[in-house]
């Protein structure tokens, strides 16, 4: 049933808190399969917030709002639930696990999804092809594979290591916070190919970013301005080049508007 | 986080899976310690005279002695003429097969998850089961007995090899050590023997499997174990007692002789009853086993998993005498609920060349205390002695604690010793990124705990480090939150 027109998710009039300060004040945004938006604004303005709100990081209370994944009240779900029905975060600094094998990590997760899905657990043998393959969309040394999780990865390393854990989970809605954070240009353009490469009609990305450059390589279907914890302008890729060239000051006058 | 507490209760509320009692008839003696109980043990194992005059002695110099207090952990005092030193299923105390053991403690064994039917037996261990005072059954003696290696219960040893039970008994815990060692000494019932003779490589592991059933009664079990000149051996112990609401005291010593060039391997996995939630019940685990590589090029590695008990005591430590010997010590130590653990090393090097390595992992959760305490000694003549060591303590939750005592004493300007210690906490972050990629905050304790207990496993015997990461996952269920 899933289509392109299928809106994948809904977030209505969404309020979120952390420590009795609202960050998120009121926020609108439908995303539909196949589609790619990007969330652009300046440092502070609720971006991380809300990626972390949508995957059920529990530092946050939401006051108001509804939210919608596929069909299914999100913020309902425990993160793991949220995780196995296919909503996936590329973290803006993903975490060290001392000792624990990537790939053992991997297949944990990809059988916590599987499982889930009602589908039998890979065995080792079936994971390691999978996953041999895998490793090829972002280019990524097979050694990665057998060290602990992020362990004495470089900033850029774990940032690729997170799109590969992308490619594995095959997610719906995935959203990539600041993912370009901390890499150079010849590593910016490896994430971006790797993510597009997992562009498909049936699953949506969500691209949360501070600079236009990553959007030159992921070029979104629609550019979205936050500000003060709301979604103050929406437009299509041109939004972003704008914003580059003008900054983040000028969409005060603009705020309300849509391109 | 509401969901995550509701796992906390559901978990906290499991019970420990080995709690069970098995109802058999028991051969004990009245409950208290005097000359004439030892002699009634002593007696009772139709022992020879020498054993029963080094008991006496033993006693008589327990008697001079005070408990030790230095340690850091808390207990109420111990009434030592309350407990019961000798408990012993009543049967046949000379068996010639296992068709003569009661079926009652092979049930029990089955239940443990340790058959003692040989055939049932995975083929490479065999296996000596003690069970409160007694050693009940020692599976595939007489195949070992072909390549002249002796594996019995204590109690046999001293019947069928006195001498060399004599030789090395005290050889390395002299009777007078500490308190604890010396009270063992007079009052020890029985443990395992094992001797390796010369160039002979064990074909299999050796393993004991200890067991309290009967309450009120101390386990004070002796293990012995000698390799000659270039033998090798692999041993095993494991350790499970019923719940019950009163502590209980085991005190056990075991000693480890390496001569030239032999190579000893000593595994624990201790799982004794922890104690409730609220921290009543549970076993003392005070523990001295010490290990001496008498002769040149030995080697001497302990490796333990310390997750039961309701507190933990203990250093199994290396004399490092012979030219070019290895002292290795790895430690797994989990404190959940109100567990306490006092537990490390001493490495002391004596001859030269000698190399250590020690490898602790402290996991502290719930109310736990973890202390590490070690000491790494080069005497003057040790040089060129090399030792390293690091001490990692990993803290779920904000109500635990997690202590480090190193002691370093280098008397010589050749040796070098390093050492390397961190302290973290399973941070929230870590379970978040484990939960965001669809695993349950259970699964991610366990996948951090595990991951963080590696370098330790992977000195475990496969069996083994199998059993030891799911007691572990077992131990700190409900500890997240």
């Amino acid at each position: 049933m899933k289509n392109k027109n299928m809106n994948l998710l809904e977030i209505k009039n969404l309020h979120a808190s952390v420590q009795g300060n609202e960050i998120l004040r009121g926020i609108n945004l439908t995303v539909k399969a196949g589609e790619v938006h990007a969330i652009m604004g300046p440092n502070g303005s609720g971006k991380s917030t809300l990626a972390g709100v949508l995957a059920g990081r529990d530092a946050y209370t939401v006051t108001q709002g509804e939210v919608f994944y596929n069909g299914q009240n999100l913020l309902e779900m425990l993160p793991e639930e949220r995780a196995r029905s296919g909503l996936f975060l590329a973290f803006q600094y993903p975490v060290e696990i001392p000792g624990v094998n990537n790939s053992y990590f991997l297949k944990e997760a990809l059988n916590a999804i599987r499982t889930h899905k009602g589908l039998e657990k890979l065995d080792a043998i079936d994971f390691l092809a999978l996953i041999k393959q895998k490793v090829k969309i972002v280019e990524m040394d097979e050694s990665f594979l057998n060290r602990p999780v992020n362990e004495g990865f470089s900033g850029g390393e774990k940032k690729r290591n997170e799109i590969f854990h992308m490619a594995v989970l095959e997610p719906l809605l995935s959203i990539l916070d600041e993912t370009d954070s901390g890499l150079d240009i010849d590593a910016l353009r490896t994430v971006a190919d790797g993510v597009n490469k997992l562009r498909s009609q049936e699953n949506a990305i969500v691209v949360v970013t501070h600079y236009q450059r990553l959007l030159n390589y992921i070029v979104p279907d629609v550019v979205h301005v936050m500000k003060d914890g709301r979604l103050v302008l929406s437009g299509g890729k041109e939004l972003a080049l704008e914003l580059e060239d003008r900054g983040y000051d000028w969409v005060h006058e603009e705020a309300g508007q849509t391109v | 986080m509401n969901n995550e507490t509701n796992t906390i209760e559901e978990f906290a509320a499991q019970e420990y899976k080995y709690g069970f009692v098995t109802d058999i008839d028991a051969d004990s003696v009245p409950p208290g310690l005097n000359e004439d109980v030892i002699r009634l043990i002593s007696a009772k194992k139709q022992e020879p005279d020498w054993l029963l005059e080094w008991r006496l002695k033993s006693f008589r110099h327990w008697e001079t002695m005070v408990e030790p207090h230095w340690q850091n952990i808390k207990y109420p005092p111990i009434d030592y003429q309350a407990i019961i030193y000798y408990s012993a299923p009543k049967q046949n105390s000379l068996l010639k097969d296992m068709s003569e053991v009661d079926p009652e403690l092979l049930k029990t064994y089955d239940k443990l998850g340790i058959p003692l039917r040989e055939q049932e037996w995975l083929a490479g261990v065999a296996v000596d089961a003690v069970f409160d005072s007694v050693s009940v059954a020692t599976t595939f003696k007489e195949k070992l007995k072909e390549l002249g290696i002796i594996f019995s219960s204590f109690s046999e040893a001293v019947r069928e090899h006195p001498e060399l039970v004599r030789k090395y008994l005290g050889s390395v815990v002299p009777s007078n050590d500490n308190y604890f060692a010396a009270l063992n000494s007079a009052v020890f019932t029985d443990g395992s023997f094992c001797f390796i003779p010369p160039g002979v490589r064990c074909p299999m592991e050796l393993s004991t499997y200890f067991r309290i059933n009967a309450a009120s009664t101390g386990q004070f079990e002796r293990t012995l174990i000698v390799a000659e000149e270039g033998a090798q051996v692999s041993y095993l112990e494991g350790c499970t007692a019923p719940m019950r609401d009163k502590n209980q005291l085991h005190a056990a010593v075991v000693e480890l002789v390496a001569l030239d060039n032999a190579k000893i391997k000593y595994s624990t996995v201790q799982n004794w009853y922890p104690g409730d939630k609220e921290g009543r019940g549970g076993i003392y685990n005070f523990v001295t086993k010490r290990g001496k590589c008498a002769g040149v090029n030995s080697k001497i590695s302990w490796t333990q998993v310390e997750t039961g008990s309701a507190i933990t005591w203990k250093y199994p430590s290396v004399l490092l005498i012979g030219d070019h010997s290895v002292g290795e010590f790895y430690s797994v130590a989990v404190v959940n609920n109100y567990q306490q653990a006092d537990t490390g090393t001493k490495m002391i090097h004596i001859g030269k060349h000698t190399k250590s390595t020690i490898v602790s992992k402290g996991i502290s959760a719930g109310h736990g205390q973890n202390s590490y305490r070690g000491l790494v000694e080069m005497k003057k003549n040790a040089v060129h002695a090399r030792n390293f060591s690091q001490c990692d303590s990993l803290l779920l939750g904000d109500k635990c604690g997690a202590h480090t005592f190193p002691y370093i004493e280098v008397k010589n300007t050749s040796s070098k010793a390093e050492h390397e210690a961190t302290t973290s906490k399973i941070g929230d972050d870590q379970i978040f990124y484990c939960k965001q990629r669809g695993l349950s905050a259970e699964d991610a304790v366990n996948l951090i705990v595990n991951g963080f207990c590696k370098e330790v496993f992977r000195e475990l015997p496969m069996e083994f480090a199998v059993e030891a990461q799911k007691l572990l996952g077992v131990s700190l269920e409900g500890s997240v939150g």
